[in-house]
């Protein structure tokens, strides 16, 4: 059924009663052309792309849990692409202009929201570094822009830019087509999506093996509910990447570590942009229910449960009332973690493996909700191709050996 | 209205009249009332509108677990505090409170009309529609939803309360006070041991407060609360905490707790601590924290009036107030009975007692019949009557399919009870369905932690007291008088003859979520617990599903066909209540956020007027502006004066690292690319730290000052940086190593003297160590004395001229660097800051790390080559060098830029192209890392990363600015000024 304000009027004439199910949950058949390992947006979308884009529709999305419940459904959903390699730009414009039709694509509204993101600099380093990414952008046809602190303030009224501040906004870079989406949306649209074109999704079936035959070449997984043959195997599973390879033989540079957000109680709008200050490691948006949505960074521990350290929030809250002290008296609603996967150069591996027929995407750590698109379309074009697309070829897994990093990270401080 | 208040009843301070306001309206409560009871005492209901479809709202709870009543509470400039709860918030003189998500009014509120149309807006009806036109979302849809959105005002203006934080430790600590709670702290004071007891109300007591159909070993429940507290306020041992919220279980028994000081006191008296953070190390924990009612599902069951039973029970007992004339009770739950006698006690008249139940015990009716209370077995309610106040139930009988019509003034609803297991949980102690009690209780603890009393599902005061006298390590047996508990039966559905869509059953008031919601996201193929939680928001309001969501579990149960166990609960997630962003900053504010570093030097430069910039934590002197002249004049003399006679520069933030030990020399072979163990004892060597991907980390001057004993100088934002990272080699992959490491950067001042007058200037002021040119070199170090006291002085240049560096004693600093600038005078010698030390750097071609490198350059990139050691075994970041990527054709290189035109100075962070006429995007081959007017050489100069830079020396490079503009610059050797060095040999 197609949504629409038409069809929600009828359906409320009707109740409600007549809705479908936007994903059904399917028992897994014996063998699919290509099974996807994470019903995360990265894993969901990689399999609506096959099939809407590649035209492999034999296809299932195996998750240990519920769909979308991974770091897909935990974090601040900032959307932005002002990268400063050349690489990065590719991927992440890649991603905004997909986003950009999602909704319409997906016929679901996933509210991919481009009311900018401004990054304040309280530095002479941040200045430099920011203006660095600001020229960078500028060559490579990614909108972003340096602001002087009057026209910051001219976007976020409440920020205050008197110079005697401990940490002073010496200006800003804002990028106008980033912004927020809700993460639900961006898992369910997809489901949505790819049930339709006849892709499988399992949840509650745990991936525990990876079977490989005589040749070395995957022949499918070994799950919970039994084994499911496949000849092409995507893995997407965020956090738990390192696991998932280990079951093919392969190590992983990644590490995982607890990454905590949190929500205040729902005020009226106040909050117009997504701003981050990198100084003070602090970023905040406002929710379309009215929640400050803030993010922290990761916690020092390597861990693979999902909940932090008190001592994380506490510094993450001092720092936005530091740059933001209006908000003092908001009242902290939820907190909560994800498992992020980190690589050394804090980029991700998107490509082929070791292992014919295997597929990773991975190490996108404290970031990648906003590649979703990008990222999925990728890994499809990956696994139907064989071979990776140009805008994914840099994130291969050799970098680590030749030392050709993206790091982003080196020059940024901040990665979300 | 009328009054509500029922004398002799309730633990509030009648001789005390509190006037208060809501909505610009005067009322009089008391002390001790809160604002919900107070409002209820004067008949007012309506405090609230619900978050979708602004329907009119009154409490139905009567503490922290509220979900409608939130109001704003304003109290002079940047007081204004949003969504407190009214049943949780004490009223004190003056209180100004009003209602929140209402226009314009709160009686007539116009945003209702989303509740007419509440049909086209079901659960996730935004996913559906919004979508054309596409431009719409941005400019019209999102800001017309967010502004229909969020609860309270946002607040505008900047806190003026502060905030504390502390860390506690403790044998037990005991949350929660009610008589589990009380028995179990009793019992723990006896044995020696160490507690704290908190709880989140203003009284101890929990539910035996003011109740008065109990007794505890011959007591009133009163008197016998009184001595428990009297006993544990005498024991020293004991530390009694109110109006403090467990809000978080950490790993190890780490538990925070917030507690709220001032927020109920007159506006007059506010200056003390707001909220105070307590995290707090228990070596025990006792969970009390009781069971929360939980509401029963039906149509019109939101109306204001309509509240938990046990809310009711609450407003009575503790604040001696009715919340009706004429009251119906509408339960699953035996335990209702004995609340609504307690009503009837005081004289309100029970409407009636309808029971969803077909069984109901013979003595609870025959009770009720005793107080003539009709009570209607096996029916249900099946509408509700009234707009802002509920004014009558329809009773349905479904087997007689009867309907009848009683009119009352509030409506109580009794769905059995939860027990609280919020921290428990988060301590992620495991949980069990218990099919009898129809209730999740704990189940294997997972750290030194126990549930007990009815949030362990022991319900009654009698099995309360008993096992928390058994928690605090005591074996005493309660003997109590109490009203039966009994027990209930817990309904996925309620029968109704009105056709669904005709009917609204809420679940989660708050967030407007129906039972129909529900059973619509699992209709749609959202079948997990947490799927259907965030497609309706069913738990997503500020009580954090503490009313909403057992309820939606059933109904979501009964909807997928299965029992409640196999569907399971959601996630529960700190905080238990909502936690003031003020408190987890405490203290950390302002100036003590992260506390600016200051040299001891700094007041001097302050008080000479210096511009100041932030660097890491410290902040620097930046350029000493005479009157007049700006940035680029004061820097362009500072400069001059320097190279000329003699500038003066406070270096004291440079990192330094006390490395010692028989191995030292050893250890700083691996730490560093270059060798160490010949560096002679008084030598100097300026050393390159890799990390291990091979890529620069750090720099420095490091000098050896004996055999075993190096003071190693690092950049003054990498200091924690490199300090960790020695320490993280040392003690996990050399720990073999005798090497002691001591973070000194603090104990040195450091003065740098640079120019040609430098060695004449100190000459008469140095003790014990010979300052010629021969005995003292380019890099070396000396101790002797300076102005008197103890230094390190080295001879060492980061401007290329004549340098010295003078470390001293962190206390002396200031004397010293006084004394050596009166005696400047003679050589008109001139303060200078950071901003000039970068320039005479650059004219060097000395890089900055961090921006002349940024992580993914190399030694070899910086044309550094020299100082990677050859010979070396190893060091860290060696093999990383020889990565085939490290080691290729045309890596971004460290090169010089001479612009066209002298005059232009080139934008740092601009980026290069050989082709400026190509189009976007453009082929970038790198980026200007530095670039500055050089007032001695008369031209703008610049370093930059360029692809393949060595080897496009000559060569002619573009920088296209933002609107046409294209800068031409020259490729050239990073070195502008004095190629050879000669200048640092002046005599
Ligand atoms: C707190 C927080 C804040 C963040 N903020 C931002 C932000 O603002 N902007 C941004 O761009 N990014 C952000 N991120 C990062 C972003 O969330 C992730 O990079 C992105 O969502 C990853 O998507 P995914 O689909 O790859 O992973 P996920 O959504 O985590 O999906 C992986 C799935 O794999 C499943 N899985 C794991 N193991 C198995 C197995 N053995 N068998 C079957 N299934 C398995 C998991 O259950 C999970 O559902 C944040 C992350 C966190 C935790």
């Amino acid at each position: 059924m197609k949504f629409s304000a038409r069809s929600l009027f009828a359906n409320a004439l009707s109740g409600h009663e007549n809705w479908p199910e936007q994903f059904p949950n399917k028992e897994p058949k014996k063998e699919y052309d290509v099974v996807i390992v994470g019903a995360g947006g990265h894993g969901l979308g990689a399999a609506y792309y096959l099939a809407s884009k590649y035209g492999i529709t034999n296809v299932a999305v195996v998750e240990k849990g519920w769909l979308g419940g991974g770091n897909t459904g935990r974090n601040t959903t900032i959307i932005r692409s002002n990268y400063l390699f050349d690489e990065s730009a590719r991927i992440y414009d890649h991603a905004l202009d997909l986003w950009d039709g999602l909704s319409q694509e997906l016929n679901y509204n996933v509210m991919y929201s481009k009311r900018g993101v401004l990054m304040l600099a309280h530095n002479v380093h941040d200045v430099q570094s920011f203006k660095r990414h600001v020229h960078a952008n500028r060559l490579n046809g990614v909108d972003n822009v340096w602001l002087s602190p009057e026209e910051c303030q001219k976007i976020v009224p409440f920020l205050d830019i008197s110079q005697n501040r401990r940490y002073p906004v010496m200006g800003g870079a804002f990028q106008q087509r980033g912004g927020v989406a809700r993460h639900d949306s961006v898992a369910w649209g997809y489901a949505r999506g790819a049930s339709k074109l006849g892709v499988d999704i399992i949840q509650n079936c745990k991936v525990i093996g990876i079977r490989r035959g005589a040749d070395g070449a995957v022949e499918g997984v070994e799950t919970e509910k039994g084994f499911i043959g496949a000849k092409k195997i995507g893995v997407s599973t965020a956090g738990n990447s390192s696991v998932l390879m280990e079951m093919a033989g392969l190590r992983f540079p990644l590490e995982s570590y607890p990454l905590q957000a949190l929500v205040s109680e729902p005020v009226k709008p106040i909050v117009p942009c997504v701003i981050m200050s990198n100084a003070v490691h602090a970023y905040i948006s406002q929710s379309d229910k009215g929640e400050l949505v803030i993010g922290a960074g990761t916690d020092q521990y390597t861990s693979y449960s999902q909940r932090g350290a008190l001592h994380i929030v506490e510094h993450t809250i001092m720092s936005i009332c530091e740059i933001f002290p209006i908000f003092r008296r908001m009242r902290m609603l939820r907190n909560w973690g994800g498992i992020v996967d980190v690589t050394p150069d804090r980029s991700p591996i998107l490509g082929k493996t070791p292992v014919q027929g295997l597929y990773v995407n991975c190490g996108w750590g404290t970031g990648g909700f906003k590649a979703t698109p990008g990222a999925a379309d990728m890994l499809a074009y990956t696994i139907a191709h064989d071979a990776p697309h140009k805008i994914n070829a840099p994130y291969n897994l050799d970098r680590f050996v030749g030392g050709r990093l993206i790091d982003e990270a080196a020059a940024a401080a901040v990665a979300h | 209205m009328g009054d509500f208040r029922k004398t002799g009843k309730g633990v509030i301070d009648t001789q005390q009249p509190v006037s208060f306001t809501f909505d610009g309206k005067s009322y009089s409560g008391f002390k001790g009332d809160t604002l919900a009871s107070a409002l209820l005492a004067n008949g007012v209901h309506l405090m609230g509108r619900s978050f979708k479809y602004h329907r009119p709202r009154g409490p139905v709870g009567a503490g922290f677990e509220e979900p409608n009543a939130l109001v704003t509470v304003t109290r002079g400039k940047g007081r204004m505090t949003p969504n407190l709860r009214a049943t949780a918030i004490e009223i004190y003189e003056g209180m100004m409170a009003s209602s929140q998500n209402r226009w314009p009014g709160l009686g007539f509120d116009i945003g209702a009309f989303n509740n007419t149309f509440s049909a086209f807006f079901p659960a996730g009806f935004y996913n559906k529609t919004f979508m054309w036109p596409k431009s719409f979302w941005d400019k019209v849809y999102e800001p017309f939803i967010r502004n229909m959105a969020g609860l309270g005002p946002a607040p505008t203006e900047v806190d003026p309360d502060v905030y504390g934080a502390v860390y506690g430790h403790c044998d037990i600590l005991i949350i929660g006070s009610g008589p589990a709670g009380l028995a179990a702290a009793l019992a723990a004071a006896k044995k020696d041991q160490r507690v704290i007891l908190v709880d989140e109300n203003v009284n101890m007591g929990g539910s035996l407060i003011g109740a008065g159909h109990v007794s505890i070993d011959e007591k009133s429940a009163s008197d016998w609360v009184a001595k428990a507290l009297k006993d544990l306020n005498k024991a020293d041992n004991v530390v009694l905490m109110t109006r403090t919220s467990a809000i978080g279980y950490y790993h190890d028994n780490f538990v925070a707790l917030a507690e709220r000081l001032t927020d109920y006191i007159p506006e007059a008296q506010i200056g003390k601590t707001r909220e105070k953070l307590h995290r707090i190390r228990a070596g025990k924990v006792i969970l009390a924290q009781g069971a929360i009612e939980r509401p029963l599902v039906f149509n019109g069951n939101d109306k204001p009036g309509v509240m938990l039973t046990s809310a009711a029970q609450t407003f009575l007992n503790k604040y001696g107030v009715a919340v009706g004339k004429e009251v119906a009770v509408f339960t699953a739950h035996d335990s209702a009975y004995s609340a609504a006698f307690e009503l009837a006690d005081s004289n309100v008249r029970i409407a009636a007692i309808i029971d969803a139940r077909e069984g109901v015990s013979a003595e609870l009716i025959s009770a009720a019949e005793g107080r003539g209370i009709d009570v209607h077995i096996g029916s249900v309610i099946s509408k509700t009557g009234g707009k802002k106040r509920v004014r009558s139930v329809e009773v349905y009988e479904p087997v007689h399919n009867t309907q009848k019509t009683i009119a009352c003034d509030a409506l109580l609803m009794s769905g059995g009870w939860t027990p609280s297991l919020h921290l428990w949980s988060q301590s992620k102690g495991s949980i069990k369905w218990d099919e009898a009690k129809g209730v999740y209780l704990p189940d294997l603890a997972n750290e030194n932690c126990v549930c007990i009393g009815s949030c362990n599902g022991d319900f009654g005061i009698k099995a309360a007291l008993d096992a928390g006298s058994k928690a605090g390590g005591g074996r005493k047996v309660y003997k109590t008088d109490e009203p039966v508990f009994g027990s209930g039966q817990v309904f996925d559905h309620l029968p109704n003859y009105i056709k669904p869509s005709k009917t609204k059953a809420f679940v989660d008031f708050q967030n407007d979520v129906t039972d129909k919601d529900i059973k619509l996201a699992v209709r749609e193929g959202f079948k997990s617990i947490e799927h259907v939680k965030r497609y309706t928001t069913n738990g997503m309001a500020t009580d954090q599903g503490k009313l909403s969501n057992l309820n939606a579990l059933e109904i979501a149960a009964k909807a997928l066909g299965k029992q409640a166990p196999q569907v399971g609960l959601t996630t529960f997630r700190p905080p238990y209540t909502p936690t003031t962003f003020g408190t987890f900053c405490g203290y950390r504010t302002d100036d003590l956020f992260e506390v600016t570093r200051k040299t001891a030097i700094d007041p001097w430069a302050e008080a000479q007027g210096a511009v100041f910039e932030p660097v890491g934590i410290w902040r620097r002197a930046w350029y000493f502006p005479k009157a007049g002249e700006d940035m680029h004049a004061a820097v362009a003399r500072e400069c001059k004066a320097t190279r000329d006679s003699l500038g003066i520069f406070d270096a004291s933030t440079l990192g330094k690292i006390e490395v010692v030990g028989p191995d030292a020399a050893k250890f700083m072979n691996i730490m560093y690319t270059n060798p160490w163990s010949k560096l002679g004892v008084g030598a100097c060597r300026y050393g390159l730290m890799l990390g291990e991907n091979g890529y620069i980390y750090d720099d420095g001057v490091v000098g050896r000052i004996a055999e075993d004993r190096f003071h190693v100088t690092t950049t003054t934002g990498g200091a924690p940086r490199v300090y960790r990272h020695m320490e993280d080699y040392l003690q996990t992959e050399f720990p073999e190593l005798d090497v002691w490491l001591t973070s000194t950067t603090e104990q040195w001042s450091v003065i740098a003297l640079n120019g040609p007058n430098a060695r004449k200037l100190i000459e008469p002021f140095v003790e014990g160590i010979d300052l010629s040119p021969e005995a003292f070199p380019h890099m070396n170090v000396r101790e002797g004395k300076i102005c008197g006291v103890p230094t390190r002085l080295f001879r060492v240049s980061f401007s290329g001229e004549l340098g010295f560096e003078i470390n001293v004693p962190s206390h002396y600093g200031r004397a010293v660097w006084e004394t050596l600038f009166a005696a400047g005078e003679q050589f008109d010698i001139t303060p200078y800051g950071t901003e000039t030390m970068h320039v005479l750097r650059a004219e060097k071609g000395f890089i900055i790390i961090g921006q002349d490198t940024d992580g993914t350059v190399t030694p070899q990139d910086a044309g550094m080559s020299w100082i990677v050691s050859k010979k070396k075994k190893d060091f860290v970041g060696k093999r990383s060098l020889q990565r085939s990527d490290l080691v290729a054709e045309g890596r971004k290189q460290l090169i010089g830029l001479l612009t066209d035109d002298p005059k232009t100075v080139l934008e740092e962070g601009a980026h290069i192209v050989a082709d400026p006429d190509q189009s976007i995007p453009m082929d970038m081959l790198g980026h200007v890392t530095s670039s500055y007017w050089s007032e001695s050489l008369g031209k703008s100069i610049a370093m930059a990363l360029v692809k393949d830079g060595f080897n496009r020396m000559g060569d002619d490079l573009y920088i296209p600015m933002e609107g046409g503009v294209t800068h031409k610059a020259k490729v050239v050797k990073p070195v502008f000024y004095d190629p050879k060095g000669e200048r640092l040999n002046v005599v």
